[in-house]
């Protein structure tokens, strides 16, 4: 059967180590990181839920998830209004033209995600024009110089960088699908056009919206390279969290912890957004 | 065609300038004789000099380069019998398991194979960066070549078959040469791909392994000269070429690229 | 023994039965079609010969040989498909030289028969072109070239003619009907056209609801259907249906509401009071201004209600004083192509009674 290779393949490594991350996350640290053995040297099998007592018990960690699920949903949200003009207006313009269009916003997205992340540390840096002028501004009403760079700022501004393409793409691809006369028929029965776009066009592109947003929210729920380079240190989200867990303090039960944590968040999420692209699917084509 | 106002105009403006401006800088500083990449200064093509001449970089490209290869070739072959199957059979398991590692964010995917590997005594380098990679880029293949064989006039294989074809022929002489620019084309979606990952390698590299995202990772972190400007400029370059090419190879690549949402 | 025989054959999808129950056999050297509307089965049926799908009850037997467990490659029959199905990839030559290969014909005799295979429809000399760069037509040939070059023993057609324009379609009937002639293999055509059935076929089978409604030559399919299905589908027709309230010798008279007592030789014998619906072709109907000097059979008089003007014929709709409709068929003026009659204008319609048809319900 032609499904067998590639089946085994991703069994044994994409399967098997996602389970036994999760046996991992029972499991404890070792003595000089790692993970312990699993039968300990009285014969017992050593595991235990100390990896999630802690995530429960001291606040911090829940304050890096709701932090990173923030950052992420102020991505999704700037995303999506910075796409949504350029999706409609690429699903506007002539056939001829729409191939170019959109390999130009999905040509950056094939660009090394570091060099991406670099960009924004010379626009950003301290002795660019960019943080000059801004000091400037600020200097002119007597306020202290801000530093863009290594901020939250600086964090936001490379997410929804990376992720614009996401967003775009199948914003694109369902408003592609409108049936044009509807709109006309909405303007010959009086709408305007903000009602035009809030009453019909907003609704019946939701689907699109949904996959965006989930295409958006979900990678940058786990990000680590951006606020890894740019962030500051109050920047520390969950894939920073796992980083250091597993290269530094090298406690790899918990940083298994946090990370089943965040594939269940990812696929809660992703399954969520299948489901309802798949109930709205059929409104979109009334 | 509905008439698009000037807000929408300066608004998708906008948005593509944010889009490719960062870039340009990068480009442009490379040439720039000046050690911040704060202002321009001068023309300079001493960066790329310094580029040719460093050892440790040359060193990196080469391990993308052969971890490029093998993990685009296999991953190739993987994720066409993968697109295949997917369209011809229902299946339940293939596609979750396909999808999965591009769904969920990357990290994951590396940090679950740092322990899969250091559990099996397996010492990290280059053949499990490989790896790691081919797990994530068998999706890409498998859901281009998906959509190239749905795009497909399925009454070609009837017809062939019709012709006296069995059902193995009628795959190699009409649906195969029909679906090999999609391969190709995930071919060098897959090379693309492994050259730049950044976060899984990050994982499953180990201490000795350096690829060219990681050593521009360490550069950054480090010291930051131009001379990554000059190395970005190239591999953005590179990118460029390939993807291109595979686009021209195969026009339904765009269309695949927007399937991420299964 | 017939070349192919479809005994029993039935198909379903579910609640949905396909075909029903369906025996036919096609002779070999015959231009056998199946004709009905979407839906009535045909091209199921179609397919399980061909072998791309297998009956639930029923065989399909050529030669004498149940076909149920050869696939389509091992089956000597061929298809060509309503959307052509030609190798995008390959030229002309290729496409015909495909079923050769398959078939393991040795190279070097491939040439020769490929040519003959294109000579046959009419396109030598266009082996190396592909099939985007064919036009409709022409690609419809490729198709019937490919399908016929391993000398199937029935080739079948699914409605190959339906994307074409008007003239061009009437131009391959024509060519098909030859080409037919010339190569002696049995066709099996499937089509939702009348017309074309009737122009091209030796024997046509209706169908409708995935059984066989008539199963004739396509004279009597024309002059006798056996049901108002078939006569309502094929060609123009009158139909009135009524009780039979006399019956004198070979003569039956049928009470038509709003329309009166209408006679019709027949060769059944239908009790008395029993339904009926008489067939009547709109070219058997005599119109004329005033009431005609022999009169035999049925007459009624009516006002032209609507008419469609078409050229060399018009067609006139008529309402009687009853209320019933006539629909009538005349040529119009030799010379000058105008028509007899206007929208408004009293006439007098008749037909004598070994016009139209009986069918008993």
């Amino acid at each position: 059967m032609v499904s067998g290779p590639p089946l085994a393949f991703l069994l044994v490594f994409f399967a098997a180590p996602t389970l036994i991350m999760v046996l991992a996350s029972f499991r404890s640290p070792g003595e000089f990181g790692g993970l312990a053995p699993l039968v300990d040297a009285s014969g017992r099998i050593d595991l235990n839920v100390d990896g999630y007592a802690r995530l429960v018990t001291e606040p911090v960690f829940a304050q890096v998830f709701v932090k990173s699920a923030g950052y992420a949903a102020l991505t999704t949200l700037v995303c999506l209004l910075l796409a949504y003009p350029l999706a409609t207006l690429i699903a506007r313009s002539a056939k001829k033209h729409r191939d170019l269009l959109l390999l130009l916003v999905i040509l950056p997205f094939w660009s090394n995600f570091l060099i991406r992340i670099y960009a924004w540390m010379i626009i950003l840096g301290p002795n660019a024009a960019l943080a000059r002028l801004v000091n400037r501004a600020l200097a002119a009403f007597g306020a202290d110089p801000v530093p863009l760079l290594f901020s939250a700022f600086a964090v936001l501004v490379c997410l929804v960088y990376v992720s614009l393409p996401f967003m775009v793409l199948p914003l694109y691809a369902n408003l592609e699908k409108h049936d044009r006369t509807l709109l006309d028929a909405a303007q010959d029965l009086g709408a305007n056009a903000w009602q035009r776009f809030w009453r019909i066009t907003f609704p019946l592109s939701l689907p699109g919206v949904y996959a965006g947003a989930a295409l958006v929210f979900i990678p940058a729920l786990g990000v680590f390279a951006i606020p890894d380079i740019l962030g500051g240190p109050d920047d520390t989200l969950i894939g920073n969290l796992i980083k250091q867990q597993f290269l530094e303090t090298r406690d790899w039960p918990f940083g298994s912890v946090l990370s089943i944590v965040l594939t269940a968040a990812a696929l809660a999420l992703a399954g969520g957004a299948a489901w309802v692209a798949r109930r709205s699917g059929g409104a979109s084509r009334a | 065609m509905r008439k698009s106002g000037p807000w929408l105009w300066a608004s998708a403006l906008v948005a593509y300038a944010f889009l490719y401006v960062p870039l340009a800088i990068v480009v442009v500083y490379s040439f720039n004789d000046s050690r911040l990449n704060a202002e321009w200064v001068g023309f300079t093509l001493d960066w790329y000099r310094k580029l040719a001449g460093d050892g440790a970089m040359i060193a990196a490209a080469g391990n993308s380069l052969v971890i490029g290869i093998s993990a685009s070739v296999v991953s190739t072959v993987l994720g066409t019998m993968a697109g295949v199957a997917m369209h011809r059979y229902r299946l339940r398991v293939l596609p979750l398991l396909i999808l999965a590692p591009i769904a969920i964010p990357e990290i994951l995917t590396g940090v679950s194979l740092l322990i899969f590997f250091v559990m099996l005594n397996v010492t990290l380098g280059l053949v499990s960066v490989a790896i790691a990679h081919i797990t994530f880029c068998i999706g890409f293949v498998a859901i281009v070549v998906r959509a190239r064989l749905a795009g497909m006039d399925e009454t070609l294989t009837e017809a062939a078959r019709d012709c006296g074809a069995s059902p193995w022929n009628a795959f190699r002489y009409v649906t195969l040469p029909l679906i090999t620019p999609g391969v190709i084309a995930g071919a060098l979606m897959a090379f693309t791909l492994s050259i730049d990952d950044f976060v899984i390698t990050f994982f499953t590299a180990g201490a000795g392994t350096i690829t060219l995202p990681l050593q521009i990772y360490s550069m950054i972190k480090i010291s930051v000269t131009p001379e990554v400007n000059a190395v970005s400029t190239l591999l953005m370059l590179l990118t460029l070429v390939l993807i291109v090419t595979a686009a021209r190879i195969s026009p339904t690549l765009l269309r695949s690229t927007q399937e991420s949402t299964s | 023994m017939a070349l192919l025989d479809i005994k029993g054959v039935t198909r379903r999808f579910g609640e949905f039965t396909a075909v029903d129950n369906v025996s036919l056999s096609v002779e070999a050297g015959e231009f056998f079609t199946l004709l009905g509307p979407s839906g009535c089965g045909k091209t199921t049926l179609l397919r399980m010969i061909a072998g791309f799908d297998l009956p639930d009850a029923g065989s399909v037997l050529l030669d004498g040989e149940d076909l149920a467990h050869r696939p389509p490659e091992a089956r000597p029959v061929r298809t060509v498909f309503q959307s052509y199905a030609l190798f995008p990839h390959m030229t002309v030559e290729g496409n015909v030289a495909f079923p050769l290969q398959m078939a393991k014909v040795p190279p070097r005799d491939r040439p020769q028969r490929i040519a003959a295979a294109l000579e046959d429809v009419r396109l030598t000399g266009y082996d190396k072109r592909f099939p985007h760069e064919l036009s409709g037509g022409q690609k419809q040939r490729v198709a019937v070239a490919r399908a016929l070059v391993t000398h199937p023993a029935v080739l079948l057609l699914d409605e190959p003619l339906a994307a074409l324009d008007a003239k061009l379609r009437e131009e391959l009937q024509i060519e098909l009907i030859n080409l037919q002639k010339e190569v002696g293999i049995a066709f099996v055509y499937v089509t939702h056209d009348q017309t074309e059935a009737l122009a091209l076929s030796h024997r046509i089978a209706v169908m409708n609801h995935g059984r066989v409604e008539q199963l004739d030559v396509p004279s009597r399919i024309y002059g006798f259907p056996n049901s108002r299905f078939v006569a309502d589908f094929i060609g123009q027709c009158n139909l009135y249906s009524g009780q039979v309230v006399a019956r004198d010798g070979t003569i039956v008279a049928i009470d038509v509401p709003s329309l009166g007592p209408v006679r019709v030789a027949t060769r059944s014998e239908p009790a008395l009071g029993s339904s009926g619906t008489i067939a009547l072709r709109p070219e058997q109907i005599r119109i004329a201004a005033g009431a005609p000097a022999d009169a035999p059979g049925n007459h009624y008089r009516g006002t032209v209600a609507d008419l469609l003007y078409m050229g060399d014929v018009t067609v006139y709709k008529v309402e009687t004083s009853g209320g019933s409709r006539i629909e009538a068929l005349l040529a119009n003026s030799q010379g000058s192509g105008a028509k007899f009659f206007e929208v408004g204008d009293q006439v007098e319609m008749s037909w004598p009674v070994d016009a139209g048809h009986f069918i008993a319900e």
